[in-house]
């Protein structure tokens, strides 16, 4: 075994190994301290964008200010930035996703914890999983030859004919914009709705469930009305990380949104979103106060992503611990 | 202890592998080979691939990479140093020649065309724009096909209800400044609105990346219109119409009705090289064309680099203009050649 | 007697309502393989993966280029972060009581949820514009942030899950915490270890977004880590949006033996080496 197998090899002396046993023996300091600088790299390397992102932005910053947030106008020629379109259109696509993918996910989720034999469930969920492996590019391949043309001709101008007194519906069709963005986004962060959903849900200590057995529910009722609720913070959780991933999603989207700087009320019309605006203009930004201002941008998005990570991560671990460190 | 002498000596390997491709970080080359990286204009993308690759065959150890990023791109990459030379159909300005740590040649290369695409299911007969019905497609006043505008240029073709779908270029684009730049010439609405650039502020419109781009959105989406370089609608045979020049004919662009542009240019190009020639008088000319540069820096510090760029010009003002008909694009006129020649020297 | 029945309906019906999103969820998988085996599937041939790009508007040629500079890339972004991420997972795992740790935890969780644009502005910051070039390294280096922050969590959490009692056993004989750790800990745990990290290798072999500006993209076979390099996913991405049906005809080949490394290297992982072990952030 590997306890006598390190054994016998200490008790047998070699000649580099003397010199090197020695310098062990004080190994475990050595250990600490190569480790602890390691560690203390994850600190650097973070500050280190941090402040490369406040850094190569502070141009626009000075320039702009706050209203760099609040101003709708991106004019490169002219010098005039303003992230308002590309926030409103990283903010709608996610919600589009959201209000995709939460039902579907959630359904899944209960049915793969609750109601499904776990075998299938076990099945399903490793399917599911590898969903989530599927690299963006890809989706975006799929999003161009398969979901546009699709909503060009027939889904959208239905969409328009049957429900075309709601503004979101209304306006010319051409396939791509922001609901094409929301439903390619509503596909990929499905699976980690799911996946976490499940686990959060699989938590819950089964005498919950037993409980509101024994008290007579059916399974569904003992679900939804027991489970669910004990698990919604992590269910929550789930939901943020999927809103989390969803607004950093870059090449899918870029693909699909139609790259046009503005905000409009119908889900039909092209858009844009800060990682699409940045993986489009970074190459090309002309002038350095053009350059600073996606870069702005970029500090934007990474600000919004660890403010909702963090929250996201705290729900999650909330609900994990409270179903295992049940008393 | 066998398993951490593997695992030490797996991470000597890793080392040594890291260290082993250290050297070859360097920018000269592995075996004599050298690469030279370019970047801009999509513009000029289909002849600048296959002369690279043409070159390549007759100078293996020349390896010329080029990325088509947009003219914007290629200007930008330039300034900061990340390529060798940049393209751009949108001649630089004095602001942008001012950024340069060092002084920046341009190099005319080949007359290229912008064409109005459009696709049109149902309609086979090519159609004729008139300026105002360009500018006026752009400017979103015209917004179905079978506007009053469009149905006067084209009486005998059954123009379709449907709204016209209009896509520009999202980046900074040598493409578009030709375009904004006709369009400014010929309409004092549209060059008070919006003016030319190589970015603009679309009054309407889709966003594509690069030619491709637009040209990917024009073939796939129906009742579309769009702008793109001539050989984008030739090579992917869509439809592009002709278009009504100064002295009232309609134009379609090919390479005699190109080289006409450039006629009335040909013979005073400035010594820098920088000039627009669309709408240019002369009644075979096509309203819509534009020399297309190669940026090149004009003090090259390593020598073999300078004489692989400086080579390659050469090689392209003498053979490789006699590649560009064959993808649509028209030679430069005979004095620009001479020139041209002449200023290579100016690399130092 | 009718609620009671009203009750065991709605269960029913929950039941194949929630059965059928999990079913649209799977579904989705197979539209995607299908869509990709069926296109793909036409598209790859043996040109495909030995020859080089062809100038637009060419038919053949080949992304043997983009394979292997996706290769490289990775295999940097690899040297890099696996044993930083690694170490710091050691570290975390085995020294981790306190507010120290706790810091780095958090920080890795955080730079976990970094979007990779955001990633490759910092490797355009910190690599390209020093080195005035795009290359290699810069990609590797966007990857490699990408890639640390999921080592050090599949890390560190494999090595907890080692029991006390082998920890304490190998203390007990005499051995160094050090040795105990090198000798008894990680082996135990290497399994889940190695799983972690080739999922996030495939992770990161598939990310298109921080190469744009840093590996850029290239024509050629790249020699040197310090060139510009081609990789899969940017020359997806590049075919895809342009009008050449012969382009389109290779985005699907490379989409499809892209997909097909990813699935594999995530099957494989988790099937073979850590049953029932796998998790997913």
């Amino acid at each position: 075994m590997a306890v006598s197998a390190a054994l016998s090899e200490s008790g047998a002396p070699e000649r580099t190994a003397d010199t090197l046993l020695a310098r062990l023996r004080t190994g475990d300091e050595a250990a600490h301290l190569l480790t602890l600088g390691f560690a203390a790299s994850i600190l650097l390397i973070a500050g280190l964008l941090v402040w490369e992102l406040f850094s190569n932005s502070v141009d626009a910053r000075r320039k702009f200010g706050l209203d760099f947030l609040l101003t709708s106008k991106w004019d490169p020629v002219a010098g005039q930035f303003g992230a308002l379109p590309f926030i409103y259109g990283t903010l709608i696509t996610s919600v589009v996703a959201l209000v995709l993918s939460v039902p579907l996910g959630l359904g899944a989720a209960i049915f793969l914890s609750e109601l499904a034999p776990p075998r299938i469930s076990d099945a399903l969920t490793f399917i599911i999983e590898l969903l989530a492996a599927v690299p963006s590019v890809i989706y975006g391949l799929l999003a161009v030859f398969a979901l546009v043309p699709l909503l060009r001709d027939p889904i959208q101008p239905f969409l328009g004919r049957v429900f075309g007194f709601v503004p979101i519906f209304q306006g010319p069709s051409y396939g791509v914009g922001f609901l094409a963005a929301g439903i390619i986004l509503a596909i990929m962060v499905v699976p980690f709705i799911i996946s976490i959903s499940r686990e959060s849900l699989l938590a819950v200590p089964t005498e919950q469930r037993e409980a509101a057995l024994a008290l007579g529910a059916t399974r569904w009722e003992s679900t939804w009305h027991v489970v669910v609720p004990y698990a919604r913070l992590g269910i929550i959780g789930s939901i943020f990380l999927a809103l989390a991933r969803a607004l950093g999603e870059t090449m899918a989207v870029t693909m699909v949104i139609g790259n046009t700087p503005q905000i409009a009320a119908s889900l039909f019309a092209p858009g844009y979103t800060i990682p699409a605006v940045i993986a489009n203009e970074f190459t090309e930004a002309t002038s350095d106060i053009h350059l600073s201002a996606l870069i702005e941008l970029g500090l934007v998005l990474f600000l919004l992503t660890i403010v909702i990570n963090a929250f996201a991560r705290l729900m999650v671990l909330a609900t994990t611990k409270r179903g295992t460190t049940h008393p | 202890m066998k398993k951490q002498k593997r695992l030490v000596a797996g991470s000597v390997l890793a080392m040594g592998l890291l260290a082993w491709s250290l050297p070859t970080m360097s920018p000269a080359e592995a075996a004599g080979t050298i690469l030279i990286n370019g970047a801009g204009a999509t513009f000029p993308f289909p002849i600048y691939a296959k002369w690279f690759s043409e070159y390549h065959r007759l100078h293996p150890d020349i390896q010329i990479n080029y990325q088509s990023i947009g003219s914007g791109g290629g200007i930008r990459q330039l300034l900061a140093g990340t390529v060798d030379f940049g393209a751009s159909d949108v001649p630089m300005t004095d602001e942008q020649l001012k950024q340069s740590k060092t002084k920046v040649l341009h190099f005319p290369t080949v007359l290229g065309a912008v064409v109005p695409t459009y696709n049109l299911p149902g309609v086979s007969k090519e159609l004729k724009f008139t300026p105002e019905a360009l500018a006026a497609i752009q400017l979103g006043t015209v917004k179905k096909w079978n506007d009053d505008v469009l149905a006067k240029a084209n009486k005998g073709v059954k123009l379709p209800a449907n709204e016209i779908v209009s896509v520009h270029r999202s980046e900074g684009s040598g493409t578009t400044f030709v375009w904004t730049d006709y369009l400014s010439r010929v309409s004092p609405e549209w060059k008070a609105k919006v003016g030319s650039g190589a970015s603009v502020n679309w009054p309407t419109g889709i966003g594509a990346k690069g030619n491709e781009g637009v040209a990917g959105f024009v073939q796939q989406t129906p009742y579309s219109f769009g702008y793109v370089e001539l050989i984008y609608a030739v090579q992917n045979k869509m439809a592009y119409g002709s278009v009504r020049n100064s002295s009232g004919t309609d134009v379609k662009a090919d390479l005699a009705s190109v080289t006409a542009a450039a006629a009335a240019v040909a013979k005073n190009m400035p010594d820098d090289f920088r000039v627009s020639i669309t709408n240019p008088p002369g009644k075979d000319a096509y309203p819509i064309a534009s020399f297309t540069w190669l940026l090149i820096p004009g003090t090259i510090g390593d020598p073999v680099r300078k004489s692989a760029i400086t080579g390659f010009l050469q090689w392209m003002l003498a053979d490789g203009q006699k590649m560009t008909g064959a993808l649509s694009y028209a030679p430069l006129p005979k004095e620009v050649v001479m020139k041209e020649t002449g200023a290579i020297s100016r690399i130092q | 007697m009718t609620h009671h029945y009203w009750r065991k309906l709605v269960n029913g019906l929950m039941f194949s309502l929630t059965a059928a999103c999990a079913l649209t969820a799977v579904c989705v998988l197979f539209w995607i393989l299908g869509f990709l085996v069926w296109n793909g599937g036409r598209a790859l041939n043996l040109d495909f993966f030995t020859q080089l790009p062809k100038p637009p508007g060419e038919l053949g040629g080949g992304m043997a280029n983009a394979i292997v500079g996706s290769a490289q890339i990775v295999l940097v972004a690899a040297v890099i972060g696996i044993p930083i991420g690694f170490l710091v997972g050691v570290y975390l795992a085995e020294f981790g009581m306190g507010s120290f740790p706790f810091f780095v935890r958090y920080t890795a969780d955080l730079l976990n949820g970094v979007p990779s644009i955001v990633m490759g502005i910092f490797a355009y910051a910190i690599v390209v514009r020093p080195l005035h070039r795009f290359s290699a390294l810069a990609g590797g280096v966007a990857l490699s942030v990408i890639l640390i922050p999921t080592t050090i969590r599949t890390t560190e959490q494999f090595l907890r899950a080692v029991p006390r009692t082998l920890r304490e056993g190998a203390l007990a004989l005499g051995a160094s915490k050090w040795k105990s750790i090198a000798t008894i800990v990680v082996p135990a745990a290497i399994r889940g270890v190695a799983t972690g990290m080739i999922l996030g290798i495939a992770r990161i072999a598939g990310e298109s977004a921080p190469l744009l500006f840093t590996s850029f993209g290239n024509q050629y076979w790249s020699t040197s880590l310090g060139n510009p390099t081609a990789s899969l996913p940017v020359m997806i991405f590049t075919y895809a949006i342009s009008p050449y049906a012969d382009w389109h005809r290779q985005a699907w080949a490379a989409g499809l033996v892209l997909l097909a490394v990813m699935l594999l290297l995530n099957m494989g992982a988790r099937v073979v080496l850590a049953p029932g072990a796998a998790h997913k952030t």
